[in-house]
C-alpha cells in the first residue's frame, strides 16, 4: 500500500458490497413481492436484476428487500418503490427487462415510470 | 452481487453453542434451494448479546435472530431468505413489537451502548481485510504516516483522554510519550493480550471479531514511539482469537500495510504473535515481556519502566487490547469527539463482560459515567427469577465489591478506586442474595494463590494465609482477632509486593471488609452464613408441624440422613447430613428449612 488512494478505492469498493449491513431506515427500500404466486411468475430473476443495476450504478442509500403475497395475485411479479416521505409506487407485472428503466427513471432521476404501474397495467 | 447478507456469529460463545454448523447448515439449504449466488454468508465476531447465541442477523432487513438451531435453518432460508416473510418466531423477542419489527438499536439491551472499540465486531467478517478498510479500516494509519508527525499523533492522544483499559488506567498518550524520546537501537510496541480476569473476555472478542483494529492501533503507536517491531502476546486458550489475528496480520503484510516503506513514509512496521501459557501473572506487563523473551514468566521489579527498559532491555511501550482498538477512531474522529464522551477524568467508553446472577449476560460498551443500574437493570435485563441484586464485583481477583447501597455510583476510574473498587478489564461480576461474600472473597484468593508466581514472599505466603483465614472463617473457626489479623495481612502484602498481582490480591478481602462487615461477623460470633453458601456453617431441619411424614425426602436423601415412620414427622440426622439440598427440592410442604 502506498498511497491513500489506493487504500480509499478497496474501501469504496468494499462499502459498496456492505451497505446493507446497518440501520438503513432512511434508505429508499424497493420491496419485491416473492410470495409464491410472485416466484411462479418470475418475482427471482426481477429481484436480482433489481441488485445487480443498483451495484452498476453504484446507488448509495437503496436497499432491495422482499415482502410475501398482497393479494393481488395476478398483478405479479409486484414491485413497491418506497422513498421516505414520498408516496409509495406499485409497479406490476414487472419483468427483468422492465429494471433497467425504473432504476433510471425512478430511483436515479426520481421519476416513476408511470406506464409500468400498477393503475396502468390494469386498465 | 448478493442481494442479502446472512451474518453469523463466530465469536468464541456462539461457535461453543455450534454456529459453525448453522453456518454450514446455511450454505448448505442455500446451494439446495438454488440461492448460493444471491444470498451471501458471513461470519462475524461477537454481537454482545451472548445469552441468546447462536446469533443470525438477515440484512437487508437487520432481523435478529436469536437462539437459532440448525434445524431452523431450513426454514429461515425457505421463508425468510426466498419468500421474504421474516421468522417472527425466531426473532429476537424484545426486537417483536405489536405492529412492528423494531430495530436492534432500539432495544433495552442496546440503546444505551455506544460502540467505539467494538464498532466493527459482529458487523465486518473479521477473515477479510476488505471489510474493515470498507469501515475507514487504515484510514487512521494512513493520516498519521502521511499528515502528522509522531508528535502530532502523541499529542491527539493525549489530548483524548484515553486511559489504559487493561486496569490501571494510566494515560495513553503520556506512556507514548515518555517511550518516545529514549534513543535506542531497536524499540518495541507490545499488545498486552493475556486477559486473564475470570468472567472478563472483551479482549477476546475484539481480537476475534475485529484483529485488524489492533493491528493498525499497534503500527500507529510504532509510528508514534519510533519502533519498528510489534508483539502481541495473547493467550493460548483463545484458538479462535489466535487463527484471526494470524490470518488478519498476512492479509495486513500482502496488502502493504504491515512491512516496509508504508505509505511511502519511510516508516517500517511488522508484527509477530506470541503465546501465553495461561499464567495470570504474565498479564502484568514485566512479567509478559519477561516471558516474550523465552523465559519463566515472572515480573521483574519497577523502575526502570519499560518505556526506558523493557522488552529485550530496549524501551517498549505495553497497551491492552482495548486501548488499541479505541486509538484509528480517535485519530479519524479527533481528540474532541472522544473525549466529548464520558467523565471529567475518564474519557470514552469502557467495554464490560456482564456476567453472574443477570439476565442478559454478554459484552456491552458504555459511555463512562453509565451508572451500575443502569448497567444492571437496563442493559442487563435485571435480575433472574425476581432475586434481589446485593452487589457487583468489577476488576477480578484485583478488584471489589460495589454494593447494592451504591448502584448509582457511575462507573468511571476515579469513583470505583475511591470506593475501594477497580475497573480492571472489565469484567462484571452480578451477585444476588444467595451469594455469600466471605465466600465470594475465599474464591478469588484461592485464584491469586494458584496464580502467585512465588518469585516474592508477601504474595507467595501472604497470600496463601489470607486464603487459610478465610477457610477458618467459613467454616466456622474464626475469632474476631482472625478478622482484625485478616485485615492487617492485607495492608502488608498490598505494601509489599513485587508486581501488580500481589499488591491488588488483597482487593476482594478488604472491599467485601469494608461493605460487608456483618457477614464476616455472622460467620465469626453466629457461626451462620446468612446466605446459606457454607455448608459448615448451616443445618437442615424438618419441622415437625409442617411435616406430613410423606417420606419423599426420606427416599431423596442419598445418605440415609433421614428417618421417621409413615404419617408421622421425620427427622434428620446432623451428624450423617451431607447437606446436599435434595430433600429440600422434594418437600412439598415447605417442611425443611436450612438454618
Amino acid at each position: 500500500m502506498k498511497t491513500l488512494a489506493e487504500l480509499q478505492a478497496i474501501r469504496d469498493k468494499a462499502r459498496m458490497q456492505m451497505k446493507m449491513r446497518g440501520d438503513n431506515r432512511e434508505a429508499v427500500r424497493v420491496v419485491v413481492g416473492m410470495a409464491t404466486c410472485g416466484i411462479s411468475a418470475g418475482a427471482r430473476p426481477v429481484l436480482n436484476a433489481f441488485v445487480n443495476e443498483i451495484e452498476k450504478r453504484h446507488l448509495e442509500n437503496v436497499v432491495v428487500t422482499q415482502t410475501g403475497c398482497i393479494g393481488m395475485c395476478q398483478f405479479e411479479p409486484i414491485v413497491e418503490v418506497m422513498a421516505p416521505g414520498k408516496e409509495k409506487v406499485t409497479y406490476a407485472k414487472v419483468t427483468a427487462d422492465k429494471v433497467a428503466r425504473i432504476v433510471a427513471e425512478h430511483l436515479v432521476n426520481g421519476n416513476p415510470v408511470m406506464e409500468y404501474t400498477i393503475g396502468n397495467v390494469m386498465k | 452481487m448478493a442481494r442479502s447478507h446472512v451474518l453469523v456469529c463466530g465469536g468464541t460463545g456462539c461457535t461453543s453453542s455450534n454456529s459453525g454448523l448453522i453456518l454450514e447448515a446455511f450454505n448448505k439449504e442455500l446451494e439446495k434451494q438454488g440461492l448460493a449466488d444471491e444470498v451471501k454468508v458471513v461470519t462475524t465476531g461477537c454481537f454482545g448479546l451472548c445469552a441468546l447465541g447462536p446469533v443470525v442477523i438477515v440484512y437487508p432487513e437487520g432481523s435478529f435472530y436469536s437462539s437459532v438451531k440448525v434445524e431452523d435453518v431450513p426454514e429461515i432460508v425457505s421463508e425468510h431468505l426466498l419468500k421474504g416473510r421474516i421468522v417472527t418466531r425466531l426473532l429476537y423477542q424484545e426486537t417483536v413489537a405489536e405492529d412492528q419489527i423494531k430495530s436492534l438499536n432500539e432495544t433495552d439491551f442496546y440503546k444505551k451502548q455506544v460502540r467505539v472499540a467494538l464498532r466493527n465486531c459482529g458487523i465486518i467478517n473479521p477473515e477479510r481485510i476488505d471489510e474493515y478498510i470498507a469501515y475507514d479500516g487504515y484510514q487512521a494509519l494512513a493520516k498519521c504516516l502521511t499528515e502528522y508527525t509522531p508528535e502530532q499523533v502523541i499529542q491527539i492522544v493525549t489530548d483524548s483522554g484515553l486511559r489504559g483499559r487493561g486496569g490501571g488506567g494510566f494515560p495513553t498518550g503520556r506512556k507514548w510519550a515518555l517511550t518516545a524520546p529514549n534513543n535506542a537501537p531497536q524499540k518495541y510496541v507490545v499488545c498486552n493480550a493475556d486477559e486473564g480476569d475470570p468472567g472478563a473476555f472483551m479482549d477476546r472478542s475484539i481480537l476475534e471479531g475485529d484483529p485488524h483494529s489492533v493491528i493498525e492501533a499497534m503500527a500507529i503507536a510504532g509510528y508514534a514511539v519510533g519502533a519498528t517491531k510489534g508483539y502481541i502476546y495473547v493467550r493460548a486458550e483463545y484458538p479462535i482469537a489466535v487463527k484471526r489475528l494470524q490470518i488478519a496480520i498476512e492479509q495486513a503484510r500482502e496488502y502493504g500495510l504491515l512491512g516496509k516503506n508504508l505509505f511511502n513514509s519511510g516508516f517500517d512496521f511488522d508484527l509477530e504473535v506470541r503465546l501465553g501459557a495461561g499464567a495470570f501473572v504474565c498479564g502484568e506487563e514485566t512479567a509478559l515481556m519477561t516471558s516474550i523473551e523465552g523465559n519463566r514468566g515472572e515480573p521483574r521489579p519497577r523502575p526502570p519502566y519499560p518505556a526506558r527498559k523493557g522488552l529485550f532491555g530496549m524501551p517498549t511501550v505495553e497497551n491492552n487490547v482495548e486501548t488499541f482498538a479505541n486509538v484509528p477512531p480517535i485519530i479519524l474522529n479527533g481528540p474532541e469527539w472522544f473525549s466529548s464522551m464520558g467523565t471529567e477524568k475518564s474519557k470514552g467508553t469502557k467495554v464490560f463482560a456482564l456476567g453472574g446472577k443477570i439476565k442478559h449476560t454478554g459484552l456491552v460498551e458504555i459511555p463512562m459515567g453509565t451508572t451500575l443500574r443502569e448497567i444492571i437493570e437496563e442493559i442487563g435485563g435485571g435480575i433472574p427469577n425476581g432475586k434481589r441484586f446485593k452487589a457487583a464485583q468489577t476488576g477480578g481477583p484485583s478488584g471489589g465489591c460495589i454494593p447494592a447501597e451504591l448502584i448509582d455510583t457511575p462507573i468511571d476510574y476515579d469513583n470505583l478506586i475511591s470506593i475501594g473498587c477497580m475497573m480492571g478489564s472489565g469484567g462484571l461480576i452480578v451477585m444476588d442474595e444467595d451469594t455469600c461474600m466471605v465466600d465470594i472473597a475465599k474464591f478469588f484468593l484461592e485464584f491469586t494463590v494458584d496464580e502467585s508466581c512465588g518469585k516474592c514472599t508477601p504474595c507467595r505466603v501472604g497470600t496463601k494465609r489470607l486464603h487459610e483465614k478465610l477457610e477458618k472463617i467459613t467454616s466456622g473457626n474464626g475469632t474476631m482477632q482472625d478478622l482484625d489479623e485478616l485485615e492487617q495481612l492485607c495492608y502488608y502484602i498490598k505494601e509489599n509486593s513485587l508486581c501488580g498481582l500481589g499488591q491488588t490480591a488483597p482487593n476482594p478481602v478488604l472491599s467485601t471488609l469494608r461493605f460487608f462487615k456483618d457477614e464476616y461477623i455472622a460467620h465469626v460470633r453466629d457461626k451462620k452464613c446468612p446466605a446459606h453458601v457454607c455448608k459448615s456453617l448451616m443445618s437442615y431441619e424438618i419441622i415437625a408441624d409442617k411435616c406430613r411424614g410423606c417420606t419423599a425426602c426420606k427416599r431423596a436423601c442419598p445418605v440415609n440422613a433421614i428417618s421417621g415412620e409413615v404419617k408421622q414427622p421425620h427427622v434428620i440426622d446432623k451428624s450423617v447430613c451431607i447437606k446436599c439440598g435434595a430433600c429440600i427440592q422434594k418437600c412439598k410442604f415447605d417442611a425443611i428449612v436450612i438454618k
